[in-house]
């Protein structure tokens, strides 16, 4: 224990002394919330709309002030050519046009169906399929509306269904995103610190001389792993104050459940990045190896898109895949005020995969090859 | 008996050593032993296969056949015992360049289990003896190679181990600093420490009690400097080394 003791000293004091990562432990989750969590979003809002008014009849300008005072598009200036409307769709400068047919507002109020045309660049298709809503929506409210100022009811009897939004009531994206963004930082700072720092022994060549002593292997990695545990959990707590205090991310459940799990978790990835850092023999090589890892288990975990739409292999790809259950178990506790007993099935897991990835990286370090 | 008093005698005993990498032959059967309290030279051009042995004497590198016994211990099956009694010195610098002096000296102290009086006290006295006791707050990455070296070689002896390896100790050192480190090995060779050297300066071979010459793997000459020089009927160690590794004609 003695040993442990100054391994420890010895790790704390070098962390210490490398004012670059120490800047960097502070500056990174800053940023990252700041950015990230306004950067990463998916609401669709200043899609650059362009209408082609052929009907000039008071029901299309309600119309094109409807679509105006919506929050999601940006109108130019209403043109007459569907050809024009065209060229701004090809320069970039409109993702969609809406074309008004002449008869727009009679055929209304003779009761015809009416057709007007929607053109969407799909190039990003989510932003298409979202505006084609958007404007489908305002258009039968105006002409429903329209309908019952002339007759006096609705053309047709709807259902209305009506909403209530649990766990997140103003659909607020940011309460989606910082929990994920969060993650994300614990992991980066995790593994590539722990990552970086084995192998930069390596380099040194200071292993060398550690390994002709009869420290106990155990000793030399858990030395090595604790800073960079309690550095993660710093990370986590400035980064739950951030999005706390900017952006009023509610904290249901409890605390010291998110930091225990956040401990479970990170052991995993520090494992990760020492079992990484083992087969490695350069900091360029880690990284590279580190990277790609990380890439793939942030990309597939749901922090952007949701998990139950991916193909079934790729669901199945996310059972080892700790940053799934970690994003998943973040956003149910501060979110949802999910307790233990919910989250039993991710606590497992991420336990079987945090002792799986530590046991692996302590056999695969060798202190005789 | 006879048995025990050799091997006492002999710290460390080498029969038919043999590393492979893949199908190249670093170390080709070597037999040696070195007695206690000796200073045993290594010597070899680059790439010999000095270095690759006494990193198997050292426990880093397990051989592929042969046996080996270091301080009292087969090294295959014991190397966490092996290292307990020997220190390590390697011609890549090898303390920590973001730690002071001091601290580096408590942390090998510590790894070696000292106690924490006895580091504070034989650091002190190193640090006196060595005259860098006002330096000892200082980044080891800011002192000077010489002092670098010299400082490892007192952390490698610090613990007090039976032997002592030093792979390759003074190279790109200048001459003064050179002998300065050699009045060093053997004050540790006074104090009962056994010293096995690797180098490929030949002036420091005859300063060795008893010296190998590697070539290509093998062991190719064995003896004191005085008898290898009547041997191969040479006036120093330069022409004996020049004798076995110039390709033969």
């Amino acid at each position: 224990m003695r040993t442990l003791y100054y391994l420890l000293q010895k790790e704390f004091i070098q962390i210490y002394r490398n004012k670059t990562i120490l800047r960097l432990i502070f500056v990174i989750p800053v940023v990252q919330l700041l950015i990230l969590v306004n950067a990463a979003t998916l609401e669709m809002k200043n899609i650059k709309l362009s209408v082609v008014n052929h009907d000039h009849s008071p029901l299309s300008n309600r119309l094109i002030t409807g679509l105006d005072a919506s929050p999601f598009f940006i109108l130019d200036q209403p043109g007459e050519s569907t050809f024009k409307a065209k060229e701004k769709i090809e320069s970039g400068s409109a993702d969609l046009v809406l074309v008004i047919p002449d008869d727009f507002e009679s055929d209304v109020m003779a009761g015809k169906p009416v057709q007007a045309q929607l053109l969407a660049n799909a190039v990003n298709s989510q932003q298409a399929q979202l505006g084609y809503s958007y404007i489908q929506r305002v258009l039968l409210d105006i002409v429903q509306d329209f309908h019952l100022e002339l007759v006096g009811e609705s053309p047709a009897k709807t259902i209305n269904s009506t909403y209530s939004y649990w766990y997140n009531p103003e659909l607020n994206y940011k309460h989606f995103m910082v929990p994920g963004i969060l993650v994300v930082l614990v992991s980066v700072v995790g593994m590539f610190l722990s990552a970086m720092n084995l192998v930069r022994e390596k380099e040194m060549g200071t292993i060398e001389q550690i390994n002709v002593t009869p420290v106990r292997k155990t000793h030399f990695i858990v030395a090595k792993l604790l800073p960079f545990l309690a550095i993660g959990l710093f990370e986590l707590g400035l980064g739950l104050a951030i999005g706390w205090i900017i952006y009023g991310v509610p904290m249901e459940g409890s605390l010291w459940l998110v930091f225990g799990i956040a401990t479970l978790y990170l052991i995993g990835l520090l494992g990760l990045g020492l079992l990484l850092s083992t087969f490695s023999s350069s900091q360029q090589q880690v990284t590279f190896v580190s990277y790609f890892f990380l890439l793939v288990f942030i990309l597939m975990s749901g922090i952007f898109t949701s998990v139950d739409n991916m193909p079934e292999w790729g669901q199945k790809v996310n059972l080892i895949n700790p940053f799934y259950y970690f994003i998943d178990v973040m956003r149910a506790i501060l979110l949802k005020g999910a307790c233990l007993s919910d989250l039993w099935r991710q606590v497992i897991s991420i336990s079987v995969l945090a002792f799986s990835l530590f046991a692996f990286a302590v056999l695969n370090y060798r202190k005789t090859n | 008996m006879m048995t025990e008093q050799n091997q006492a005698e002999h710290v460390i005993e080498v029969k038919d050593m043999v590393k492979k990498y893949g199908d190249f032959l670093a170390n080709d059967n070597l037999s040696f032993f070195v007695r206690r309290g000796e200073i045993f030279g290594f010597l070899g051009a680059n790439g010999a296969g000095k270095t690759t042995a006494m990193k198997i004497l050292c426990g880093l590198s397990a051989p592929t056949s042969g046996s080996v016994n270091v301080a009292g211990y087969d090294v295959k099956m014991h190397p966490e015992k092996v290292k307990r009694s020997i220190g390590y010195m390697s011609q890549k610098f090898s303390l920590y360049d973001d730690l002071t002096v001091f601290e580096n000296i408590r942390l090998f102290g510590a790894i070696y289990r000292l106690p924490a009086k006895e580091i504070k006290k034989r650091s002190h006295d190193m640090l006196k003896e060595l005259g860098l006791f006002e330096e000892r707050n200082r980044l080891i990455g800011n002192l000077s190679l010489g002092w670098k070296q010299k400082l490892a070689f007192s952390v490698a002896v610090l613990h007090k181990p039976q032997i002592v390896f030093l792979d390759e100790p003074t190279s790109g050192v200048d001459p003064v600093t050179r002998r300065q480190f050699w009045e060093m090995i053997y004050e540790a060779a006074a104090e009962g420490i056994t010293v096995f050297v690797t180098t490929h300066y030949l002036d420091e071979a005859e300063y060795c009690d008893r010296l190998t010459v590697m070539v290509d793997g093998r062991i190719e000459a064995l003896g004191t400097p005085r008898k290898l020089k009547e041997q191969f009927e040479c006036f120093t160690m330069n022409e004996v080394f020049l004798k076995l590794t110039r390709p033969k004609q």
